[in-house]
């Protein structure tokens, strides 16, 4: 009876509700527990895109999942080391892109020869 | 025809693989099906202990593997149960002793002589655990409504999956009254999170305690409140649709019922 009582007035959810919201999110991040090959192809096709856009370090690219509230993020941390493109922009008359580097690790001073990263992988 | 093979796991030790596949067994025998229980736990067995047959081993699964004897000389009769036999493991081996490949052909072999083959998995993943499932074509997963056996068992169903075996589902231990009262996490719950086939609900009893302290299977006594669970379960193996008991199971009163039934207790 205390317990009920205590349970009514703090307000806090039935243990067996608590239980359930967790291991929904737990096994929520088992089975994203994605393997080593997918996250790798994963990483390959994030890079391809982006590449269209800027030059990026592949050798130094993160790609984690972490858990933020209710969902599951992946973040991939991409160092960008130029940002003028590796190919001519498709002439479409779009604006030039403002040169944004959030995130970006710049590696040592000049980019060590643009090597064409998305050609041979 | 060849038997059902079904192999008995969980991922997690200790929420009750070997009684159940004693009682289940057991059940089934009693039912007039010709059952060989087959202990996967090399190194580490128990089922001859739980089914009180411990004294009576000579030979072990992994002689018979290795040719050093019949499989017919190292399954022990159960006096109780004419139509029940144990193929025990080995004590004094090692998982690794045994092959997926000598497993498989072990439980088909088995299989024809019998009706049921029941496979009890060691606790794990790794390799006693490949084992075991390597030579059944089906799967029980037993759990309890806990949040540590849940995610095991949610990693076998994974692993059974990939191999395409059918799997259901045996919530043991669950306490009513734990439940009711939003303690516990009910079956619909478990079945919810698992995505699995419902076979059995098991109540935590003492029971379970006394009699494998003796080593006698539950269902050797009409007076057991589980025996009677266990034979349904066996049932339901065999087909039959039987209902499940109610165990006030997914019962869960909001705040207002809840203050109303506290007001009526009080």
């Amino acid at each position: 009876m205390i317990e009920f009582l205590r349970r009514i007035f703090a307000g806090s959810p039935p243990s067996a509700d608590t239980a359930k919201e967790r291991l929904r999110l737990v096994l929520m991040t088992d089975h994203l527990a994605l393997g080593p090959e997918i996250v790798e192809a994963m990483k390959r096709d994030l890079v391809d895109v982006i590449s269209r856009h800027v030059e990026v370090d592949r050798e130094h690219i993160e790609v984690t999942f972490e858990r933020q509230d209710r969902v599951l993020a992946l973040l991939a941390n991409v160092p960008i080391l130029s940002v003028n493109r590796p190919s001519p922009p498709p002439s479409d008359g779009s604006p030039p892109t403002r040169p944004r580097r959030k995130r970006a690790r710049r590696k040592a001073a000049a980019p060590s020869a643009p090597a064409e990263a998305a050609a041979g992988t | 025809m060849s038997a059902r093979k079904i192999v008995i796991t969980s991922g997690k030790g200790g929420v009750g693989k070997t009684t159940t596949t004693v009682n289940l067994g057991a059940a089934l025998a009693t039912a007039g099906k010709r059952v060989i229980l087959v202990d996967a736990d090399i190194g580490l067995r128990n089922l001859d202990l739980v089914l009180g047959l411990e004294k009576r081993i000579v030979f072990d699964l992994v002689e018979v593997a290795e040719g050093r004897c019949q499989l017919r000389q190292a399954l022990i009769r159960d006096k109780r149960f004419p139509a029940l036999s144990l193929l025990p493991a080995s004590q004094t081996r090692d998982k690794d002793a045994v092959t997926q490949e000598q497993f498989s052909a072990l439980i088909d072999q088995a299989a024809r002589v019998c009706d049921y083959v029941l496979i009890d998995s060691p606790a794990g993943i790794e390799g006693g655990f490949r084992n075991a499932i390597a030579g059944a074509a089906e799967a029980i997963v037993v759990t309890t409504p806990e949040v540590s056996a849940i995610r095991d068992a949610d990693r076998v169903v994974g692993k059974l999956a990939d191999r395409a075996l059918p799997i259901r589902l045996i919530v043991n231990r669950l306490r009513p009254e734990m439940v009711h009262a939003g303690d516990m996490l009910c079956v619909d719950d478990v079945c919810e999170v698992l995505q699995v086939e419902l076979l059995g609900i098991i109540p935590d009893d003492e029971e379970i305690i006394d009699t494998t302290n003796r080593g006698e299977p539950l269902v050797l006594d009409d007076s057991k409140r589980l025996g009677a669970i266990y034979r349904k379960i066996a049932r339901r193996l065999e087909g039959e649709i039987v209902p499940f008991t109610s165990f006030n199971n997914g019962l869960r009163q909001g705040l207002f019922s809840r203050l109303f039934a506290g007001l009526k207790a009080g």
